[in-house]
C-alpha cells in the first residue's frame, strides 16, 4: 500500500527538506474516491457509479468505468484501492465463469458476492476494498449484496458505497420508497450521484448506469451538462 | 510368468472355463473384447446385495431399503443403509457397505466444501457428478480396487424440485424419475415402470414387499427415507405412525394383489 518512505513532519527543521524530494502523489494510492449505488426493484437492479480515479489531489482517470461485469447477469460496484478491486474483481469472474461451467447454468447473485466475501475477508489486512454486487437469477430475481471492507456480505434493498457515500444516506434513507419502477430507480439513482458528486471532492465526472434483468444488460452515461439540477448548486 | 499360469489351471480345475483368467486381476487392465472385469466383478457384488428403491415423485423423493436380518441378535436399526449427506440430500445404498460408508463420507465433504466456497446448497446433479467422479478414479489403477456399492442420491428443493441420481462401480451417473439397485433390482424395476408419475410413498413398500417375497430371502427391516415438499425440503427418516400405516397398507395390498392390479391411490 503505502511507499516505505519516511516522511518528516512540517514542525520538524532540518537541514535538507526531505519532503521535497519526493512528490506527495509517490506516496499516495490510486484510489477510486467515489460515489457508488445499487438499487433492487421488481424485475432486476440498477447500478450507479461516478467515474473519478485519483492519486492523492491528481484525477488519474475522469471517465472511470467503475461498474465492472462478473458475468452476464452480475456486476459489482468497486471502490477503495483501485488495483485491489480490479485484482479482486478479475479472480472472482474466473471463479464464477468456471462454477457456471461446472453446473451448467447461469450463476447465482449470492454465489458471485459468497466469492467476493470470502476474499474481501480472508485477505481483509491485505486490501482495501468497499464493492456492491448486483445482478438478477432466474431464482431470486434482482439482488443487491454489499460486501463492505472488512468482509462482511448482506443483502440490501439499496446500497450506497465509497467516500461519496456519506453525503447522500439522507437523500437514500427519505427518497427511498420499496416497490420503486425501473424509471423512477433510474432516476433516483442518478440524482443521489449528482449530489455525492457535487459535495464529495473525491467523486466526479460522469454518472454511469447499468439496469440488469432477465432481458440482459442496458448501459448508459449521463454527461456532465446533463446531471439532474439542484437549487443549491 | 509362472504365478499367473498356476492361476489359470486353478480356474480350469475349478470347472469355470472362462477366457479371462489373465485379465481380470487389476483394474488397469482390459481384456481382449474391450472389457474391465475388475469393474464387472464390483457390479457383481452390488447384485448380491439386497434391494434398495429410490423413486421420484411429484413433490418428493422417497428411498427404501430391504435390510435383511442376518441375525437374531442384532439392534433394531443398526447398520443403516441411508445416509444423510446434506440437510437436503439423502443417500441410498447397496453393495458393500463398508465401501457405501466411506463414499458417504466424500459425499458430505463434497456437499459441505460446495457450501463453504459457494454459500448455498450443492445441487444434486452436481453432487453426483463429482462423487461419480471419484468413484471413477478407483476404476483406473491396479493399486487400488474400485467401489463394491452402488448408490441412488435425492433431493428436494423449491426451485429444481425432486431429483434422483443413481451412481454404479464404473463411475457413472444417471438421472432418473425411479430406479433401484440390488439382487432383485429387475424385479423392483418392472414394478416401478408400472406407477405414475406423481405417486406418494405407500407404493414403495408394495414394491419392496413384491420384491422380496420373489426374492424367498427370511425376516427384513424396511428403511424408509424421505424428501420432499411434506419435510420441506430436509431429507429425513418417514416417521415410524406413517411407516407403519404404510406397511400395513403394502401387506394388506399384497393378499389382494391376486384380485386386481388396478391399485390406484
Amino acid at each position: 500500500m503505502a511507499t516505505m518512505l519516511q516522511k518528516f513532519p512540517s514542525s520538524v527543521s532540518t537541514l535538507n527538506d526531505y519532503n521535497a524530494l519526493y512528490p506527495d502523489w509517490t506516496q499516495r494510492e490510486v484510489s477510486t474516491g467515489t460515489t457508488i449505488m445499487a438499487v433492487e426493484f421488481d424485475g432486476g437492479v440498477v447500478m450507479g457509479a461516478d467515474s473519478r480515479t485519483t492519486t492523492g489531489a491528481y484525477i488519474a482517470n475522469r471517465v472511470t468505468d467503475k461498474l465492472t461485469p462478473i458475468h452476464e447477469r452480475i456486476f459489482c460496484c468497486r471502490s477503495g484501492s483501485a488495483a485491489d478491486t480490479q485484482a479482486i474483481a478479475d479472480a472472482v469472474t474466473y471463479q464464477l465463469g468456471f462454477h457456471s461451467i461446472e453446473l451448467d447454468e447461469a450463476p447465482l447473485v449470492q454465489t458471485a458476492a459468497s466469492l467476493f466475501r470470502d476474499m474481501c475477508y480472508r485477505y481483509r489486512e491485505e486490501l482495501m476494498a468497499g464493492i456492491i454486487v448486483a445482478g438478477w437469477d432466474r431464482r431470486r430475481g434482482g439482488q443487491v449484496y454489499t460486501v463492505p471492507v472488512g468482509g462482511m456480505m448482506t443483502r440490501q434493498p439499496v446500497s450506497v458505497g465509497g467516500s461519496g457515500s456519506s453525503y447522500i444516506y439522507g437523500f437514500v434513507d427519505s427518497n427511498y420508497k420499496p416497490a420503486m419502477s425501473k424509471e423512477e430507480c433510474l432516476k433516483f439513482t442518478a440524482e443521489a450521484l449528482t449530489l455525492a458528486m457535487e459535495r464529495d471532492g473525491s467523486s466526479g465526472g460522469v454518472v454511469r448506469l447499468a439496469v440488469i434483468s432477465e432481458q440482459g444488460v442496458e448501459r448508459q452515461v449521463i454527461l456532465g451538462n446533463q446531471l439532474p439540477k439542484f437549487s443549491t448548486v | 510368468v509362472l504365478p499367473l499360469l498356476s492361476h489359470c489351471s486353478l480356474t480350469m480345475i475349478a470347472v469355470q472355463m472362462k477366457s479371462h483368467c489373465e485379465y481380470d486381476l487389476s483394474a488397469s487392465t482390459f481384456s481382449p473384447d474391450g472389457r474391465v472385469f475388475q469393474v464387472e466383478y464390483a457390479m457383481k457384488a452390488v447384485e448380491n446385495s439386497s434391494t434398495a428403491i429410490g423413486i421420484r415423485c411429484k413433490d418428493g423423493v422417497v428411498f427404501g431399503v430391504e435390510k435383511l436380518i442376518l441375525s437374531k441378535l442384532y439392534e433394531q436399526g443398526s447398520n443403516k443403509r441411508i445416509f444423510n449427506i446434506d440437510r437436503h440430500v439423502g443417500m441410498a445404498v447397496a453393495g458393500l457397505l463398508a465401501d457405501a460408508r466411506s463414499l458417504s463420507e466424500v459425499s458430505r465433504e463434497e456437499a459441505s466444501n460446495f457450501r463453504s466456497n459457494y454459500g448455498h446448497d450443492i445441487p444434486l446433479k452436481h453432487l453426483a457428478d463429482r462423487v461419480a467422479m471419484y468413484v471413477h478414479a478407483y476404476t483406473l489403477y491396479s493399486a487400488v480396487r474400485p467401489f463394491g456399492c452402488s448408490f441412488i442420491l435425492g433431493s428436494y428443493d423449491e426451485d429444481d424440485g425432486p431429483q434422483l441420481y443413481m451412481v454404479d462401480p464404473s463411475g457413472i451417473s444417471y438421472g432418473y424419475w425411479g430406479c433401484a439397485i440390488g439382487k432383485a433390482k429387475q424385479a423392483a424395476k418392472t414394478e416401478i415402470e408400472k406407477l405414475q408419475v406423481g405417486v406418494n410413498i405407500l407404493y414403495i413398500h408394495i414394491d419392496i414387499y413384491i420384491v422380496h417375497d420373489e426374492v424367498k430371502d427370511k425376516a427384513f427391516e424396511l428403511e424408509l427415507s424421505w424428501v420432499g415438499e411434506v419435510t420441506k425440503g430436509r431429507h429425513e427418516l418417514v416417521p415410524k405412525d406413517i411407516k407403519e400405516e404404510a406397511e400395513k397398507y403394502a401387506k394388506e395390498s399384497l393378499e389382494e394383489e391376486d384380485d386386481s392390479d388396478e391399485d390406484n391411490m
